[in-house]
């Protein structure tokens, strides 16, 4: 009996150790924070881009208002491809896109907006970051689409056509 | 009397600079404990990407606003997940992780008794 059980455990055990190593493998490796929907949104104060005046969060979002959160900066390759697709959502009269510069001169987001045109009601500059980890975002280009205050949807990257129906078919 | 104002203004400065080595401490302490999420398998610390520099910023900030280093930890937990902290806590979702050594420990140090103090 006792010669019999312990190559079965053993046996067990590795197999045990194989399927999880297995699973492993098919796991990808990049964390992505988990998106918390219905989140309220932080409340933070910061400076807007072109006045320069600090506001708080509540001047800046109204309840019962679908409004687009977009983190951008000039120097980012992918904010560039999405610019058009953001110009696009700015035509819906029942959008607002807020903007947070981050990271970047200021000069050269002006001329960033020259060039491909400014979809944006507010922009929001954030020189050193912090207001983008208050989001808890950790990257550009990301976007949230916030309603009564809350967090609805959160896309990491660019928009594409697909997440740009999304946000069409969630506004309804 | 000048002695003494001399005394306190040693007082001053020192203790300044006591409390500013102590935020440093804490500060290296934290952002050591905190995953970078662009450069993943490093520190906050020792990441010098654009995220990691922003957050230590930030952990500064909340440094100086008062934050208790558990209450940092807190606030980066409830925006990052769990997963932002190298030292997670004991919850639902990471018990395993905390009690599989113990209990795997315990079956070894079973085995070994079994096997070779009974024998004898």
């Amino acid at each position: 009996m006792k010669s019999k059980f312990l190559p079965f455990s053993i046996s067990i055990i590795f197999f045990l150790i194989f399927i999880i190593f297995y699973k492993g493998l098919q796991d990808t490796n990049i964390y992505t924070p988990d998106v918390k929907i219905n989140n309220e949104i932080p409340s933070f104060s910061a400076e807007l881009f072109y006045s320069g005046k600090m506001v708080n969060s509540s001047e800046i979002f109204d309840l019962n208002k679908y409004y687009l959160l977009n983190i951008w900066s000039s120097w980012c390759v992918p904010c560039r491809q999405e610019h058009s697709i953001l110009i696009d959502l700015a035509s819906n009269k029942n959008l607002k896109l807020i903007g947070i510069n981050y990271k970047d001169k200021k000069e050269n987001a002006k001329k960033f907006l020259e060039e491909l045109g400014n979809p944006y009601e507010k922009i929001i500059f954030d020189k050193d970051g912090t207001s983008a980890i208050e989001w808890g975002a950790y990257g550009v280009p990301e976007t949230f689409l916030i309603y009564d205050n809350k967090i609805i949807k959160k896309y990491i990257g660019p928009l594409n056509k697909h997440s740009v129906k999304e946000v069409k078919l969630l506004m309804k | 009397m000048k002695i003494l104002k001399f005394f306190f203004i040693f007082y001053f400065i020192f203790s300044f600079n006591y409390s500013n080595a102590d935020n440093e401490d804490i500060k290296i302490k934290i952002t050591k404990n905190l995953r970078c999420l662009i450069c993943q398998g490093q520190s906050v610390y020792d990441s010098d990407s654009e995220f990691a520099n922003s957050l230590k910023v930030l952990v500064d900030k909340k440094l100086e606003e008062g934050f208790s280093e558990k209450q940092i930890y807190s606030f980066f937990k409830d925006k990052y997940g769990e997963w932002i902290l190298y030292d997670p806590g004991l919850n639902k979702n990471t018990y395993i992780l905390w009690l599989l050594p113990i209990l795997m420990f315990l079956i070894g140090g079973a085995i070994i008794f079994k096997s070779f103090i009974i024998r004898k």
